[in-house]
């Protein structure tokens, strides 16, 4: 186990060192420049040059890619050029709104994915299975970002039952919790129904209801435990999506966490901000597949972690 | 037989697929008394599996319909009641061993959790009481080290060690019926022996009935009292062991004896069964063991043979051929 713990962790460094580098060469690469940014355009050509050697953005990419590696190894981030605040601890402010989020748009992922799946096991051909795939079939092929207005002016606009914006207070977490959960909830749905139509096939199902176990008892214990062991793995990944997939939901719903600093700071090629939310964005994604592979030795028994 | 503990007749289930409907059983009559051993022969699709899923309740829906006949246990008609119920008797009443003792366990959850699964659910006994009685029937089945393996997950044990468990798990609640479908073609010779003889030594222990399904004549001749032979879903021949086997009256058993390899015997060819079972979505007309028979005439290809009692113990020997006399003569009729 320790020896499989120190090897998912240099794995993990050279993933994290490959996002961080592409991100650092594509926001280069991009067009725009910070100083004229920050400068505003009645700036010379003069002060612009002055505030890029500032910076050091007037140093070849190499070098800067150099220094920027070795801040990053020393855990220096660099600063906000616009706030003026080191940049990890601006996104870290920002973090727990963004887990908020993802945590509860998880939770209705979870627990409507695995359910409505289970319903359309059950019911198999059914007019509920029927319902619940189309279910399924519209959420996943509907983009969030068209779903999050949609939301907005149904509930906001004509309805008032939800605000359509900002944050506080748990009815301002539901619209976007929803919008984010929508493609986690299609996925699952399909997931554990085709999973538990495979389950119940085998033989040791067969058995359990040999032992005279009632039905209830067959599927929910005997059944679902070996159907989750694939849905774990996909609910980890989609966990970790999600935070990625929160710039778009936290864009629409003027929900101030990770996701909209992160589009702020593109706009303004804050780059130490834009480096440092997608670090921890990506680091959060690696850590949460660790733990999926954990869990998943936990659920399946025969899975041998640590060779 | 007065008062069989079980009764099954005139059992059909039929499964529908794709391509069209297959009897798999077809009006199946059999008697079991209390503590006798029944042998139900068969080559792989005679319907012998179905037979004993029926028992159990456990012919799969929605393909799979029991679609007549009365299964009585103890009087009452199983087939009668609802599923949700007649599954009670399922493990209290009749219990069953599988053919894959690995795909057969659950894995991923502990074996002393499956075995002692039985007593929580369905005894209602704590967590640590149900936790002695798996290690107490491990040890019972022979499991070495039960005390240590009761913690073990199925597939941290040998073929033979699983079977032992699986055979743990359907004495556990000491039924009347026990069913065994193929326990031993899934293991090695050697241990199948192991095998058969536990099951012999427990069934005597706590007196059970035992219905024992195999496509091999010599794992079931060291412990049935009768044997029943399927051929195309149907009864081909049925009496005593003895009986059977002295003066066999339908061609099939013949045939099923003549391809086992004796070991004592002079060394000749093994003599298989020639052509192969027939299409059950289209079954010959008149007797479906007719295109693979030598002592078929005219009669066999239009009228279907019924049970019927061979000559030397008419009272219990019955077979479905209408050449009986002249199988059990060895002479080829014509």
């Amino acid at each position: 186990m320790t020896a499989y713990l120190i090897r998912r962790t240099l794995f993990a460094v050279f993933v994290l060192w490959g996002a961080v580098t592409i991100v650092f060469l594509v926001l280069r690469l991009v067009p725009g420049d910070p100083a004229q940014l920050i400068l505003g355009s009645d700036a010379t050509r003069d002060e612009i040059a002055q505030l890029r050697e500032r910076m050091g953005l007037n140093r070849p990419l190499v070098v800067q890619y150099g220094i920027y590696l070795s801040d990053v190894v020393r855990l220096d981030f660099g600063d906000s050029y616009r706030y003026h605040g080191d940049a990890m601890g601006l996104v870290m402010g920002k973090f727990p709104l963004t887990l908020q989020l993802a945590a509860v748009a998880m939770v209705i992922g979870l627990v409507l994915g695995i359910s409505l799946g289970v319903v359309g096991a059950l019911r198999v051909n059914r007019l509920a299975d029927r319902v619940v795939s189309v279910f399924a079939l519209l959420s996943q092929s509907m983009p969030s970002f068209w779903i999050g207005i949609m939301f907005i002016l149904v509930f906001a606009r004509q309805l008032h039952v939800f605000a359509s914006g900002g944050h506080g207070g748990f009815d301002r977490l539901v619209l976007p919790g929803v919008t984010l959960a929508l493609p986690v909830v299609a996925i699952l749905i399909r997931l554990t129904r085709s999973g538990l139509l495979d389950v119940v096939h085998e033989n040791y199902i067969q058995t359990a209801r040999a032992k005279g176990l009632s039905e209830r008892l067959v599927i929910f214990l005997h059944a679902i435990r070996n159907a989750l062991i694939p849905i774990v793995t996909v609910a980890g990944l989609e966990f970790g999506k999600m935070f990625g997939g929160a710039v778009i939901v936290e864009t629409v719903f003027s929900w101030p966490g990770v996701g909209r600093l992160l589009i702020d700071s593109i706009s303004a090629r804050d780059y130490n901000v834009v480096q440092a939310a997608i670090l921890l964005i990506a680091g959060g994604f690696v850590l949460i597949n660790l733990v999926v592979d954990v869990m998943y030795g936990y659920l399946d028994p025969r899975i041998r972690l640590g060779r | 037989m007065d008062n069989p503990l079980l009764s099954v007749q005139d059992l059909t289930v039929r499964f529908r697929t794709r391509a069209g409907t297959v009897t798999a059983v077809d009006q199946v009559s059999f008697d079991l008394a209390e503590g006798e051993t029944l042998a139900i022969l068969g080559e792989t699709g005679s319907g012998k599996s179905v037979t004993a899923q029926a028992l159990m309740g456990l012919v799969p829906r929605p393909a799979g319909q029991v679609s007549g006949g009365r299964i009585l246990y103890d009087g009452t008609d199983l087939l009668a009641r609802p599923r949700s119920e007649t599954r009670r008797l399922n493990g209290t009443e009749l219990a069953m061993v599988f053919q894959d003792p690995l795909s057969s366990l659950n894995p991923v959850f502990r074996v002393g959790a499956q075995i002692g699964e039985l007593f929580r659910r369905r005894r209602g006994a704590s967590r640590s009481e149900a936790r002695r009685k798996a290690i107490e029937l491990m040890d019972r089945v022979g499991i070495p080290a039960a005390a240590r393996r009761v913690d073990d997950y199925p597939h941290q044990f040998s073929g033979g060690m699983r079977q032992r468990v699986m055979i743990a798990m359907a004495i556990a609640l000491q039924p009347r019926v026990l069913i065994a479908d193929e326990p031993t073609t899934a293991l090695d010779v050697t241990v199948q022996a192991q095998v058969m003889a536990l099951l012999a030594e427990l069934k005597a222990e706590h007196r059970m009935a035992m219905i024992l399904i195999s496509h091999d004549l010599g794992v079931v001749a060291g412990v049935a009292d009768r044997v029943m032979l399927m051929y195309a879903g149907r009864v081909a021949e049925t009496g005593g062991l003895r009986e059977v086997y002295e003066t066999t009256g339908h061609p099939y058993t013949r045939g099923l004896m003549a391809s086992i390899p004796a070991l004592d015997g002079p060394r000749e060819r093994l003599a298989p069964i020639k052509g192969s079972p027939p299409d059950l979505m289209r079954p010959p007309a008149g007797c479906a063991f007719r295109p693979r028979c030598e002592f078929a005439t005219g009669i066999c290809g239009t009228e279907r043979p019924e049970l019927m009692p061979v000559p030397a113990r008419p009272e219990s020997h019955r077979a479905a051929c209408h050449h009986a006399k002249e199988v059990v003569a060895d002479v080829v009729p014509g």
